[in-house]
């Protein structure tokens, strides 16, 4: 029996698992609705963790390991954290030899940076685009697949719902043809999903215009079980836009740069004094609300707006070059100022999500069959994430699940190829009749501008410092933004290329999962990691040392709980003032 | 989708930016210039105002119309989706700030591939030609199996600026020898074989790479008019790796036939 696994998703994630799945001679197809080139995790600036050492810092995988679940507020369930840890310095080693062009100290051996959160220099990095030198990589290994006849790549293809039969196990997908607009159905044996992240929820934030949460939402709403959603990571530093937050990347602190704003005619480093031990070199969430504090509540922002100057004017030119040319050129070209002259403004922006579709070790969603890699699930980075270990998380992730979901298919008692074939185009019909009812839609809503309201009530509402009377407008507002959501008018362009309806559909997903994120938020009264209440400013373990988890109904999201695994490392205060040793000592 | 602000005819106002949109229904439809009047906001890319349009698709003339197709992903200038031809030159919709384009700012698709809709063509084949040159490091496997070779920083900094290769289309755009009657790969397929060939393992496999370009509508069909290193956004060298893959392929060619 030869199995077929489809992989949903182009990005890191979804590359790593079809790598791993073809190495081993099993089939995939592989849908991604843009390019896989040109999938989001080409956005990555900073680069990658792994504990390598080479600085001679005494850096180890414990440390990296420590810091993460430390940096993550203790949410994060320890072992797979701690897997992934251990593995990252050979995924480095397996790019290295996959050939991305990464930064090289004099003599030749890979060079590393310093990233927030951590005390070592444990971030590899090719240059400011990291991500984009990573996934070209995995694609060209993916290339060779292809040629070899094991991947078949569907692109620009956009995955909509799962296939299950009658025990809910998943048999394939429904995807849409982005050009042609065909609904068609793909079995398979097991399906990963690595769709990434969900910024688009916020309307604006430094993702890309393809990060909707879309197939998260929709499996969610088939059954899958979303976690921790109401973990978002705002970055403390990105250039404002009106289409996007452009985010400059962490790496500018790691490499020297300063954040400061004025006061009292001088500049105050702000950063440096508060948090001596760690300085700019906070993990995210902590710097983005000692710059929420130095705007809003000090009202001392550039231009007493929320702006904060990062400052690099003091570095070496040739050191600028060589490690942060392409953040410094997206400022140049976006803002049109030197930042090797003077100090840019920059702000926080919604960048990553924490939380995402629930998995168990394996990688495997609760619906059998079903898996998630990448920034789509919730693993790897409880309450808040540190930089640089997302990119590792995400190969990571896609190395666990090419193989499990192989297994997996191998174990099934019969093959999807076996299963009726009305179990499919029941599927397909469905979906095809759902398209047909949003090109039939005349009425007054435009869908982008419902998606801009959304946005700006997400932003406004669910994101650095949340009230719960401002989370409970906020999920009255989506109801009333899903009401208004059946008077949309697609207008009548023809089915060919057409843009609006996609978009459409891929609104009720972030509608859907908005509820998700702000009713999360909602229910946990507590502060830990991302998610920051003044009502509730301290961490609770007793009553919130565990990871959220939401279930569909038909009348919103259904909250359950549960405990956190903590196999090697006991909760103990988070403070960044002090070294990390000095929490230690008082931990029972 | 009627908006009581669009039934009224929208006047041009000074803060208002022209924008003259090349609009076509898709192969076997005929395209048509569409005006539109965006209001104006600072530091205004080309993708901003595509995406008023989007969320008030009303043309110049007041009338309703159907939303411009165009693609778009990063808004960095690091993915490549959104490039299309701005005032005459092919570039990403979203660096391109309306403060430094003369006005009306014209909006085209690329001509050198095949038209979908509006201002989105299909870039397959530069996918395509990634393969065709297999621009693949052949790694036995992704077993655990140690670091990969030394590399020296002088010549990791090369290769990085090949690497920044988004497949974005520009230099296929600019070059005369790209055209609907020759079958040239185009610079961006021979820089990636630079890359590759550059690296340590990569070069083991260099000849099979150097064969696929020495055929018909390989390097040899360059003409070096050497508009693609000025119109590459990345700065890619790719006048520079034309030049080092073409003297690869003729020592290659020489020493092949010597061995016949
Ligand atoms: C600006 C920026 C900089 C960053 N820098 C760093 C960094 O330096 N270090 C770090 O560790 N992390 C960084 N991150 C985070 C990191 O880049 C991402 O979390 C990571 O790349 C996600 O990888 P992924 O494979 O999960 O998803 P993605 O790369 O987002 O890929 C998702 C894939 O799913 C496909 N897809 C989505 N929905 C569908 C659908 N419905 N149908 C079909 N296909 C679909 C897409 O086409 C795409 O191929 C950064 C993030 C941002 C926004």
């Amino acid at each position: 029996m030869a199995e077929k696994i489809i992989i949903v998703g182009g990005g890191l994630a979804g590359l790593m698992a079809a790598i791993k799945i073809a190495e081993s001679g099993a089939k995939v197809d592989l849908f991604s609705m843009v390019p896989c080139k040109r999938s989001h995790s080409v956005c990555a600036q900073g680069g990658i963790n792994a504990a390598v050492n080479t600085k001679g810092e005494g850096d180890s995988t414990w440390e990296h390991f420590d810091d993460t679940i430390y940096g993550g507020d203790f949410l994060a369930n320890q072992t797979p954290v701690r897997s992934m840890i251990e593995a990252a310095p050979k995924i480095i080693d397996l790019m290295d030899r996959m050939g991305v062009t990464f930064n090289r100290t004099p003599e030749g051996f890979i060079d590393v940076r310093r990233l927030g959160g951590a005390k070592y220099s444990r971030t590899v990095f090719a240059g400011a685009t990291t991500g984009q030198q990573l996934i070209y990589a995995l694609d060209d290994q993916v290339r060779r697949y292809e040629d070899e006849g094991l991947v078949s790549r569907y692109e620009e293809w956009e995955f909509i719902s799962i296939v299950q039969d009658d025990e809910e196990r998943c048999r394939g997908i429904v995807v849409q043809d982005l050009k042609s607009l065909e609904v068609k159905v793909f079995p398979a044996d097991a399906v990963i999903l690595a769709t990434g992240g969900l910024g688009m929820i916020f309307g604006r934030s430094t993702n890309s215009t393809i990060n909707t949460g879309f197939a998260q939402s929709s499996v969610y709403q088939q059954g899958a079980i979303y976690a921790n959603g109401e973990f978002i990571q705002i970055h403390p530093s990105a250039i404002p836009g009106r289409d996007k937050l452009r985010l400059m990347s962490e790496s500018i602190r790691g490499d020297g740069g300063r954040v400061w704003v004025y006061k009292d005619g001088k500049p105050w480093y702000f950063l440096e004094e508060w948090y001596p031990a760690y300085g700019n070199m906070v993990p995210r969430d902590i710097a983005t609300r000692a710059i929420f504090k130095v705007c809003v509540d000090m009202k001392l922002g550039v231009d007493k707006e929320n702006k904060v100057y990062l400052d690099i004017s003091h570095l070496d030119p040739q050191d600028i070059k060589r490690k942060l040319s392409g953040v410094v050129d997206i400022y140049e070209k976006f803002v049109g100022v030197d930042p090797r002259k003077v100090p840019m403004q920059t702000f926080p922006a919604v960048h990553y999500s924490m939380g995402g579709l629930w998995v168990d070790y394996n990688q495997m969603t609760n619906i059998s069959g079903l898996f998630a890699a990448g920034e789509c699930e919730y693993q790897y980075h409880g309450a808040n994430r540190l930089g640089g270990n997302s990119l590792v998380a995400a190969m990571y992730a896609g190395m666990v699940a090419g193989p499990k979901a192989l297994e997996y298919a191998k174990g099934l008692p019969r093959s999807s190829a076996e299963l009726s074939s009305t179990l499919f185009e029941t599927a397909r019909r469905k979906e095809e009749e759902k398209t047909e009812e949003i090109f039939n839609r005349q009425g007054k809503e435009n869908p982008y501008q419902l998606h801009q309201e959304l946005g700006e009530w997400m932003l406004e509402n669910v994101t650095v410092v949340r009230y719960n009377d401002r989370l409970w407008a906020t999920d009255e507002k989506i109801l009333e933004l899903q009401e208004r959501f059946h008077k949309i008018g697609v207008g009548n362009s023809p089915k060919c290329g057409n843009q609006i309806v996609p978009f459409t559909r891929r609104l009720w997903g972030m509608l859907s999962l908005s509820r998700v994120i702000t009713l999360g938020a909602l229910h946990r009264n507590e502060s830990r990691g991302a998610h920051y209440k003044p009502e509730y400013p301290e961490r609770d373990d007793e009553n919130w040392l565990k990871t959220t988890k939401a279930e569909y109904t038909p009348d919103g999201p259904r909250f359950s709980y549960e405990p956190v695994e903590m196999s090697f490392i006991k909760p103990r205060q988070r403070r960044y003032d002090v070294a990390k040793e000095v929490t230690m000592q008082n931990v029972k | 989708m009627s908006n009581d602000k669009s039934s009224s005819i929208i006047k041009p106002t000074s803060k208002d930016v022209t924008f003259i949109i090349k609009r076509s229904n898709g192969p076997g439809f005929s395209s048509y210039w569409e005006e539109f009047q965006i209001p104006y906001y600072p530091n205004m890319n080309v993708v901003g105002a595509l995406m008023e349009i989007q969320k008030n698709p009303v043309n110049g003339k007041g009338e309703q119309t159907t939303p411009v197709t165009w693609e778009c992903n990063c808004l960095e200038e690091v993915c490549g989706a959104c490039t299309m031809i701005i005032n005459g030159k092919a570039r990403q919709a979203c660096s391109a700030l309306v403060d430094k384009l003369t006005q009306p700012i014209r909006l085209a698709p690329l001509t050198k591939f095949p038209l979908v809709k509006d201002l989105v063509v299909d870039r397959r084949v530069m996918f395509d030609n990634l393969r065709k040159v297999k621009a693949w490091i052949k790694i036995d496997g992704t077993y655990d199996m140690g670091p990969g070779p030394k590399i020296p920083p002088q010549v990791q900094e090369y290769t990085y600026e090949l690497s920044k290769c988004m497949t974005c289309g520009t230099c296929a755009e600019s070059c005369p020898n790209v055209n609907e009657k020759s079958k040239f790969i185009g610079p961006a397929a021979i820089a990636q074989v630079d890359l590759v060939n550059s690296h340590p393992t990569g070069a083991l496999m260099k000849e099979e790479r150097l064969e696929a370009l020495m055929g018909e509508g390989g390097i040899a069909e360059c003409g070096n008019a050497q508009n693609c290193a000025k119109a590459c956004p990345k700065g890619i060298p790719l006048t520079r790796s034309i030049a080092r893959v073409n003297r690869q392929t003729s020592v290659y060619g020489i020493r092949s036939w010597l061995n016949r």
